[in-house]
């Protein structure tokens, strides 16, 4: 009940700004292809539901895909530069350079090597290479974050590599790393929609095609249908994370 | 190099520390027999924890010497009682000696032996944040102890504490010291707290860390009732807050 009076604010407010949206398109007789009416754009969700749950899936699907390769290959990254220095000084201008690279600049040589007929492939890894940096330097951020006086205690009773980094380091790591999975999550679906507008064929059919087809034919309420279900995924999506974060938060402390 | 006589716990000789060339302290002589409570006392930036991080062996001379005879089991007690706040009261006291080699169910049972000594039988299983100030610092202690220590270094231990809580704290340390051989070295900037728990003070230059007077204590140990208004402590405490001042007179 409490979170329902909490959200009622947000709730009054979007409904009237809907309201007035629709009222200025009916009053103002605004071109439907320029800016349609909300109701345009939910009988558009309507009748579309079937193709767009199908394309949200499939984003989300690659999306995730990339999410998990960038953990995978970012969280690993990240501990074994964390054990050496000499190793951190290395790898750490490569991966700025990841980081500050457009994501679309690097998207024509992706496919060129993912194959045209591989364009999910190469959505994948060019979301994956966004969301790379967040859970590289969350972890590598969270490793160094332990207490010096407890690294001393390590020290001091002999500790080796591996008891440091299971019994020290992760367990100080782990509020970086949420946070940089969080980051990385969000990131994730912003790079597989940015892969495939660039790959612009079609044949990975996911949200952002929805989105360019539509766009192409003026069909302003579909496409404004699709961008409502990327809103509302990223939405999800945030929410999840945020959710988990706090939950393993709690435990921790 | 002569090795270090089987009066000795812990020495250092003619040691100097430089942090990044910078001379941070010495060159200091300083000898830990078995069995006293040494406070290291001196004014702030005086080279006080880097001296006993030396002697923990957490810290390495640029030149001089540090000796402990083989086997020395150090342990180190830290300004706050920095504990895992992941993990409970047990796991953190069995620590230490999981990481020197010890089983897990045995360093978990020794834990329990650990805790209950320092009156926290019944608090095992409790997070840090379960856990008032002073009880924190007992579980640090229990870890410390837990390893069963031939020298236990403490840094400002008692700095964050309520002035009973701090006492109560005291009255654990002599007690310990009455029923184990262990020598102790504590680092403090509270003259009448080192006077009241040390056997015997030395006092740091507070320009390089030299020490620069060296003051045995009187009275028995643990301290009898009413000990903090004897004259004899009186005086020692007198004794002790001159040649502080003195140490801090020099630096100006």
């Amino acid at each position: 009940m409490k979170r329902l009076t909490d959200a009622l604010p947000a709730l009054l407010l979007t409904a009237l700004l809907l309201a007035g949206w629709e009222a200025a398109c009916r009053l103002l007789d605004v071109p439907v292809y320029f800016l349609p009416p909300p109701s345009a754009v939910a009988r558009a969700l309507i009748h579309n539901a079937p193709i767009l749950a199908g394309s949200a899936a499939q984003t989300f699907w690659m999306a995730f895909k990339a999410l998990v390769v960038a953990m995978a290959l970012g969280g690993g990254l990240a501990i074994l530069v964390s054990l050496s220095a000499t190793a951190e000084r290395a790898v750490a201008p490569l991966a700025v350079t990841l980081q500050v690279t457009p994501v679309v600049a690097i998207a024509p040589l992706v496919l060129i090597w993912a194959g045209l007929d591989h364009a999910d492939r190469a959505v994948t890894a060019l979301a994956a290479a966004v969301a790379f940096f967040p859970v590289f330097s969350g972890v590598l951020t969270g490793l160094k974050s332990a207490d010096p006086d407890l690294e001393r205690l390590f020290d001091l009773h002999g500790a080796s590599a591996l008891q440091r980094l299971w019994r020290l380091r992760l367990p100080s790591a782990l509020p970086f790393v949420l946070e940089g999975i969080r980051v990385a999550a969000g990131l994730s679906i912003v790079g597989a929609v940015v892969a495939e507008f660039v790959s612009g064929s079609g044949a990975t059919q996911g949200l952002a095609w929805r989105l360019l087809e539509a766009g192409n034919r003026l069909r302003t309420p579909d496409l404004l249908a699709a961008l409502l279900c990327l809103a509302a995924m990223g939405l999800a999506l945030n929410a999840a994370t945020t959710a988990i974060q706090r939950r393993v938060l709690k435990v921790l402390s | 190099m002569d090795a270090p006589e089987l009066s000795v716990i812990a020495r250092l000789s003619q040691a100097i520390v430089q942090y990044s060339g910078c001379p941070a302290l010495g060159p200091i002589d300083l000898t830990v027999a078995p069995g006293e409570i040494l406070a290291l006392v001196g004014a702030s930036g005086a080279g006080k924890s880097t001296a006993l991080r030396l002697l923990a062996g957490l810290e390495h001379p640029a030149s001089g010497h540090v000796d402990k005879p083989a086997g020395t089991r150090t342990a180190f007690v830290f300004q706050s009682p920095t504990l895992m706040p992941w993990a409970d009261a047990r796991t953190n006291v069995a620590l230490p000696l999981e990481l020197s080699g010890v089983p897990a169910r045995e360093a978990r049972r020794r834990a329990d032996v650990a805790l209950a000594a320092v009156g926290l039988g019944d608090r095992t299983t409790a997070r840090p944040r379960q856990l008032s100030g002073g009880m924190a610092m007992r579980v640090s202690l229990a870890r410390a102890l837990a390893v069963e220590p031939d020298l236990l270094l403490l840094d400002e231990p008692f700095a964050a504490l309520d002035s009973i809580t701090r006492r109560g704290l005291i009255e654990d340390l002599h007690h310990i010291a009455a029923t184990r051989p262990i020598a102790m070295v504590f680092v403090t900037h509270d003259v009448e707290e080192a006077a009241y728990l040390a056997s015997r003070v030395v006092v740091l230059s507070a320009t390089d860390g030299r020490a620069m007077r060296d003051v045995g204590m009187p009275g028995p140990l643990p301290r009898p009732e009413g000990w903090r208004a004897d004259p004899a402590y009186r005086a020692a405490v007198e004794i002790v807050a001159d040649a502080l001042a003195a140490s801090m007179r020099v630096a100006a």
